[in-house]
């Protein structure tokens, strides 16, 4: 009943007020998703009853499989089958879920995964928030492997970054994890969607080849060659193994190379599509806060008291979590010596930004234990450089 | 003769050509069987190629797919299942054959195999059933029987084995048969009627595995487990009228269940209808 009234007033200039997992949902719809299987989990299970009260509506479908395992299964399956798919879970189901995640990006299937992360490790605590999964998210299947995370920071970005995720994973043939957490799920806030017409949507590309010459892995020219639905006449086969251009296993290691280095060009020659970032005084500042997610709403608060205060302070919120936004960060920071990285976990993304600016420029900013970090306390690390100094 | 060569260039026409010969199987395996079977109740039925699926996980029968021109997958080890369910979701109309092992369908993928039977999907699911994990050379698997050696049981396997076509039966599949490797006319018209099913359709299809658990139990070459599977095994109608110390270590080949009951996404076509409809209401009333 929400939902029908969700659809109608959908662009109100008024604006609804929604909470950051109908956000979701809403997203998935815009951006053309047809299918969701999933199962349920706080804080994300209500990103799940949108979606059933929804894909029906515009002739999608959706499906609560037996475990989170089955659910992103059945996710690559159906985009097998040609349709945007995507499915939503919380720490201990997207631990479920890895395997799966590299079958993705091993055969190059779009699918969407959001994880709306909540404190861990294991069971944690379920309605808690965290940004614990920043490493996960990038390295969570075993092997080599290229990856594309989006952190939204409120609902209106939940919505627009939703949308970003479909079309990044069907521009490049890859899975892309949307990484929110319990803050930005459940918190409701007053948005006005963008008319639906009005949204770009990046649809799969097609093949003009006859069905005999297609090869679905194929590796020149371009980087990233069309995956024609199943039943559509282009009869091939699809394999976690390592294959060769029409998709058959192979251990020949002039098959595998050129793959491998492929699937990581695809995603590192296109940069400037994928790194999304918003920056804001950074020309003439001294310190440099560097933050994602509902982190960066804490550090936006924390950088206009201290703005307030007469301090020169540079914002930099990342969008695109991975790739990491190497030189955009060592960009901004180059003339610094203070970066400032606050996150809800105990630094990882730190890893990164002291990777990019050396170690001795950062100062992190951590808590872990299922609240929202303070501005105060991203404050105070801001000010103790300006002290320090 | 002459018909071995008609089936012969059946196969031939369902065989992919490139690049894919010779197979992984040891000579005088069971799966090739279960695969010529396939090709020739698709055959039979005259399916469009390109309207058929053939989805595996992982092992020796997770190999299948490669060798056929159809759409293939070859998944993760335990979700062949779980995949085809996406696919068939929005590739109704498509004929989505499931083939696994007895690890892959009821050790690692177990809750896939009786959630599907319980969703009644329209899946054909067929499970090589050679006692072991083959692939990885001897280990007790699910329907490994007590007693049995195995490289992870090298002083007896303690374990009850699954009954696989009774399990289908109690999880609420729409068709479940089972037959043998040796009897491959019979195993040929259950995996046809398997696929023409509307739900979901498990053939169980008793095999072996020659080079591992069979040589560790001194079981015998190839033929000789072959002829197990003849001398070892009774029809439906004959396990009627036998007591259960008879049928004990015997193989009971036939269909166990053949049902209508709604499948499922059949089922989710009215969702949508219901779903659009009282979206018109609400926006005719606004």
């Amino acid at each position: 009943m929400t939902t029908g009234r969700i659809a109608k007033e959908l662009s109100p200039a008024s604006g609804v007020l929604m909470q950051g997992d109908e956000a979701c949902a809403e997203g998935a719809i815009a951006a053309g998703c047809r299918f969701f299987a999933g199962y349920p989990i706080t804080p994300a299970t209500e990103i799940a009853e949108a979606l059933a009260r929804r894909l029906p509506q515009v002739g999608g479908k959706f499906i609560q499989m037996e475990d989170e395992i089955a659910s992103i299964a059945a996710v690559i399956g159906a985009s097998v089958g040609g349709a945007k798919a995507m499915t939503a879970t919380s720490g201990p189901g997207f631990s479920l879920m890895q395997e799966n995640i590299g079958y993705a990006a091993m055969a190059e299937i779009p699918c969407v995964i959001v994880d709306v992360q909540r404190l861990g490790p294991s069971t944690g605590r379920p309605t808690s928030p965290s940004q614990g999964d920043v490493m996960q998210a990038r390295w969570g299947t075993h092997g080599d492997h290229p990856i594309i995370v989006l952190a939204p920071s409120s609902v209106r970005e939940t919505f627009d970054l939703t949308v970003q995720a479909f079309n990044f994973s069907e521009r490049y043939r890859t899975p892309v994890i949307l990484l929110m957490d319990e803050v930005i799920g459940h918190m409701r806030e007053r948005v006005i969607l963008p008319d639906p017409n009005t949204i770009e949507r990046v649809e799969r590309a097609s093949t003009t080849v006859p069905p005999e010459w297609y090869k679905p892995f194929e590796n020149f020219p371009a980087d990233v060659p069309p995956l024609v639905p199943f039943g559509e006449g282009y009869r091939y086969h699809i394999t976690g193994l390592h294959h060769d251009e029409r998709g058959y296993p192979t251990a020949r290691l002039d098959e595998i190379q050129p793959w491998l280095e492929r699937i990581f060009r695809k995603i590192e020659s296109s940069l400037s599509d994928i790194l999304l970032y918003d920056k804001d005084g950074i020309e003439d500042a001294e310190t440099l806060v560097i933050a994602y997610g509902a982190a960066a709403r804490s550090a936006r608060h924390a950088v206009e008291l201290a703005r307030e205060r007469g301090r020169k302070v540079g914002f930099l919120k990342l969008k695109t979590l991975w790739p990491f936004a190497e030189e955009v960060v060592e960009h901004a920071a180059a003339r610094l010596h203070h970066v400032v990285v606050p996150e809800m976990n105990l630094g990882q993304l730190a890893l990164e930004v002291e990777r990019v600016v050396g170690r001795h420029k950062v100062r992190r900013v951590n808590r872990a234990d299922g609240e929202m970090i303070q501005p105060a306390e991203i404050l105070a690390a801001i000010e103790d450089w300006e002290l320090a100094r | 003769m002459r018909r071995q060569r008609r089936e012969s260039r059946v196969h031939e026409r369902y065989l992919r050509h490139s690049k894919k010969f010779p197979n992984i199987w040891c000579a005088g395996c069971g799966i090739g069987i279960v695969l010529g079977a396939i090709i020739r109740a698709v055959d039979g039925l005259q399916l469009d190629k390109d309207d058929v699926a053939m989805i595996s996980g992982i092992g020796c029968t997770g190999r299948m797919p490669v060798y056929v021109d159809f759409n293939t997958m070859h998944t993760t080890h335990g979700r062949a299942l779980a995949f085809a369910t996406g696919l068939k979701m929005v590739r109704p109309e498509m004929k989505v054959i499931v083939v696994m092992g007895d690890g892959d369908a009821l050790a690692i993928g177990g809750n896939h195999f009786i959630h599907a039977a319980r969703r009644n999907i329209g899946l054909t699911a067929i499970v090589v059933n050679n006692l072991t994990y083959g692939m990885t050379g001897g280990q007790y698997s699910p329907t490994t029987p007590i007693g049995a050696l195995a490289t992870t049981a090298p002083y007896g396997h303690i374990e009850q084995p699954f009954p696989i076509a009774e399990l289908a039966v109690a999880a609420g599949a729409a068709f479940v048969a089972r037959s043998t490797v040796y009897h491959v006319r019979e195993l040929e018209k259950y995996i046809a009627r398997a696929i023409n099913v509307e739900g979901f359709a498990v053939v169980e299809a008793v095999s072996y595995c020659h080079t591992t658990l069979g040589r560790l139990n001194r079981w015998g070459t190839a033929p000789e487990m072959m002829r197990r599977l003849k001398e070892n095994s009774v029809t439906l109608k004959q396990a009627e009228s036998m007591s259960e110390e008879e049928k004990r270590g015997k193989i009971v080949r036939g269909i166990f269940v053949e049902q209508e009951i709604p499948e499922y996404t059949r089922l989710y076509d009215r969702i949508i209808e219901r779903a659009q409809q009282r979206t018109s209401l609400q926006v005719e009333t606004a």
